[in-house]
């Protein structure tokens, strides 16, 4: 009887272990997890202690069973290495048990208003070929000592937590790893700028990275660099998709930016990043995009010096709700020795806004019926609709209307960005 | 103090029409100078006066642009209190998020700046949260808890993977909105941890119970009538094609519809079917019926009366008889059609 018991008690705390431990890739979650496993089968506390980090800190995490919140805390790497058993745990020494007398624990390991417990259990985890950290546990001094049942469990659970936190560690330091290379590829918030509003919006085809080859950015003019020098806006898609997509998109970022010092038209600007992607040794260096150069100009107007390279021509939205397209001459970069690109002014007046979009807005397959393309009348009527709108409401708007469009289907990158003139809201400043 | 707010309503409303930004943040500065908690402004201005945006668009008298500039505007407004009233976190982690799809992110914002104001620590990730980018942040931040918001009943199977994957992944789920039902039913039969009509409601629970540090383990799966709203999803394009096609020669004012009409009722049907689909998928005629109720409202307000949305409802009756439950369902909707043509 008892023995089926203990039987069931072990079943129970494998499938428990099982769930708990397979669900996060965070870190301090399967610390917390490996925690609460063991204070609800096999002590009173348990302290989960990683191995040292970057910082040369120790991180630990202690559940107490009966209380909610679990303690935290970090100490010095050394700190921990003079505390014997967990001394030789976190430096991977043979052996996954080892004994620590609480007398010589230091007070960071003992749970506070505990009383003295027995003499704790340190469990090695094992990890990715160094150890991971340990595990210590211990029992009231009131209750039961851990007896070989007990050990045995303690083993278990500390190879899978072991296993567990070093991955999640793993996925820890690669994700720190990709937010700094991804850092300079993802859109960054756009200026504020006298006498006109900017809003953009950017999704990527591949939705866990948020990266792909649809990109805008926004550059200002250096500060005393002469009248002839204004913003300058730009948005693209180059060819591919995904990561290898973002790369390429940021290097034509980065070009731009140092054109932009010699360069202030933006069909000599398109030329001249022609030339350079022509010259590129990696093949496919090929990019459709529109550059802006933003003027303010008399009676709160706006006028965009616009210079359109093989990609779908801006649309205008006008006071009265009308929408003209920007004509547009040049095609892709990249390609031909000749672009093509002519400039093209479109003034602006109070209110009225210039949207700079990627075809992967209009090629956008889906709708109530689920076999149409977006296509570029609707987007002019869904813009129509957003007259008097400001300029962050009618992005979201025009990104929301794509997205239900699609009705959950795949979709290519999408890139949205509306230069609105005139005050950032739709009421007029007082003259 | 709840009388400066009724008397702030109107003027917060005429502003947030105008969108005036700088008047609306002006105006809850002031209430908050005042000594107005910032939870007050939050749940008796913002919201009710959101509520009369949407009513007012339901019946037509503001136009989509306007009633989103003044959504915007009160995301400006959120925004300046949030700014103004910034407690130090001394509780937990919490991610909101809208579930990707889902656009209506200001109940969302609400709840993330009261559990803000409460003492939380809260990462709030906007509207249409993609699922893959969302699980990637959970694993990277790995909150105590996550507030997922969905407000149409439309998104609820999207919600529903969302919130499996969450809790899988060993994050328990916070649900609300009222896509999740007015008495939180949906929240329940897809497996929420927890559930709450109000923002202030989740803060309170929140405090009242120790959270689950772990989901409760998913013994009793989630009970979706799976078959019906599978086949519906699959046959939709040819349907609705079919549909609108029948509508065109069974109900005579469409003979004389432009492209633009026509393509607003195409629309409809696909607002109408995303419904039956969610209908199916929680397996509830009665929710069909209260969308056609509400719709038949939106529809007269525009011109268009409850007898062609009889008409719809009863070639997609014919169309799916093989399917009991969407027919329940659509016999729900043909009889609150009827009640609206009656009323009308």
């Amino acid at each position: 009887m008892v023995e089926a018991q203990a039987e069931s008690c072990r079943t129970q705390f494998l499938l428990e272990i099982g769930s708990r431990l397979s669900a996060s890739l965070n870190t301090r979650r399967c610390a917390h997890a490996t925690a609460e496993l063991a204070t609800s089968f096999l002590a009173d506390a348990a302290t989960v202690v990683l191995s040292p980090d970057d910082r040369r800190r120790v991180r630990w995490l202690r559940a107490v069973a009966e209380r909610a919140a679990p303690e935290e805390g970090e100490v010095p790497a050394t700190a921990a290495a003079v505390v014997p058993g967990l001394r030789e745990a976190l430096a991977g020494l043979p052996g996954s048990i080892r004994w620590l007398d609480p007398g010589d624990a230091p007070e960071w390991l003992l749970p506070g208003e505990f009383g003295p417990p027995r003499r704790l259990l340190v469990a090695a985890l094992p990890g990715n070929a160094i150890c991971t950290g340990a595990l210590v546990l211990a029992r009231r001094a009131d209750g039961p000592a851990f007896d070989a049942d007990a050990e045995m469990m303690a083993c278990a659970l500390a190879v899978r937590a072991g296993a567990a936190i070093s991955a999640a560690v793993l996925y820890e330091k690669q994700s720190s790893i990709n937010a700094i290379l991804t850092a300079d590829l993802l859109p960054r918030p756009l200026p504020e700028l006298e006498g006109m509003e900017l809003a953009g919006s950017l999704r990527a085809s591949q939705q866990a990275g948020q990266i792909g080859g649809d990109f805008y950015d926004a550059y200002l003019p250096e500060p005393g660099g002469g009248p002839e020098r204004a913003a300058m806006l730009i948005l693209g898609d180059v060819c591919g998709k995904g990561a290898q997509a973002a790369v390429f998109a940021g290097r034509v970022r980065h070009c731009l930016r140092a054109l932009l010092l010699l360069e202030s038209r933006p069909e000599r600007l398109v030329d001249l990043l022609n030339r350079s992607l022509l010259d590129s040794p990696v093949p496919y260096s090929q990019v459709t995009l529109v550059l802006g150069a933003l003027h303010r100009a008399a009676r709160g107007h706006l006028c965009i010096d616009l210079a359109v390279a093989g990609h779908p021509p801006p649309l205008i939205l006008r006071q009265d709700g009308t929408v003209d397209e920007v004509a547009s001459t040049g095609c892709l970069l990249g390609v031909l020795e000749e672009t093509g690109v002519r400039p093209v002014t479109v003034d602006l007046a109070p209110g009225e806004v210039c949207l700079l979009y990627s075809d992967g807005i209009t090629e956008a397959f889906g709708g109530p019926i689920g076999r149409e393309m977006y296509g570029e009348d609707r987007l002019k009527s869904a813009l129509a609709s957003c007259a008097g709108m400001p300029a962050s409401a009618l992005v979201e708007r025009l990104e929301q209307l794509s997205t239900d469009w699609l009705a959950g289907g795949d979709h290519d990158d999408q890139a949205l960005l509306a230069i609105r003139s005139g005050p950032p809201s739709g009421r007029e400043d007082p003259i | 103090m709840s009388g400066l707010i009724s008397v702030a309503l109107d003027l917060y409303l005429e502003r947030i029409g105008e969108a005036d930004d700088q008047g609306a943040v002006d105006l809850v500065l002031g209430l908050l100078d005042d000594g107005v908690p910032a939870e007050d402004l939050l749940l008796r201005l913002v919201v009710p006066a959101q509520r009369r945006v949407g009513e007012l668009w339901a019946a037509n008298q503001w136009s989509v642009a306007r009633e989103h500039a003044a959504t915007a505007v009160s995301e400006a407004a959120v925004a300046a209190v949030a700014v103004r009233a910034c407690p130090r976190p001394t509780r937990g982690r919490v991610t909101v998020a809208c579930a990707y799809g889902e656009y209506h992110a200001l109940p969302a914002r609400l709840l993330a700046e009261v559990l803000r104001l409460r003492g939380w620590q809260v990462d709030f990730l906007g509207a249409s949260v993609p699922g893959p980018h969302l699980m990637t942040y959970l694993h990277q931040t790995g909150p105590d808890l996550v507030a997922l918001s969905c407000t149409l009943p439309t998104r609820l199977p999207r919600a529903h993977s969302v919130l499996t994957a969450c809790r899988s992944a060993g994050m328990p789920v916070l649900a609300g909105g009222t896509g999740f039902g007015l008495d939180g039913r949906y929240a329940r039969l897809l497996g929420a941890d927890v559930w709450a009509p109000t923002a202030d409601a989740a803060a309170d629970n929140l405090e009242a119970g120790p959270l689950p540090s772990f989901p409760a383990s998913p013994d009793a799966p989630a009970h979706v009538t799976g078959e019906e709203y599978t086949q519906l999803l699959q046959r939709r394009p040819d349907l609705l094609a079919g549909v609108l096609d029948a509508l065109t020669r069974t109900y005579p004012p469409m003979a004389s519809y432009d492209a633009r009409q026509m393509e607003r009722t195409a629309e409809d049907l696909g607002h109408i079917a995303d419904f039956l689909c969610a209908a199916l998928y929680v397996d509830d005629a009665a929710m069909f019926g209260e969308f056609i109720a509400w719709t038949c409202a939106v529809l007269r307000a525009r011109g268009v009366p409850a007898e062609a949305v009889v008409t719809g409802l009863r070639i997609l009756h014919d169309r799916l008889r093989d399917l009991p439950r969407a027919c329940r369902s659509l016999t729900e909707g043909i009889r609150a059609a009827q009640a609206a043509a009656r009323s009308g």
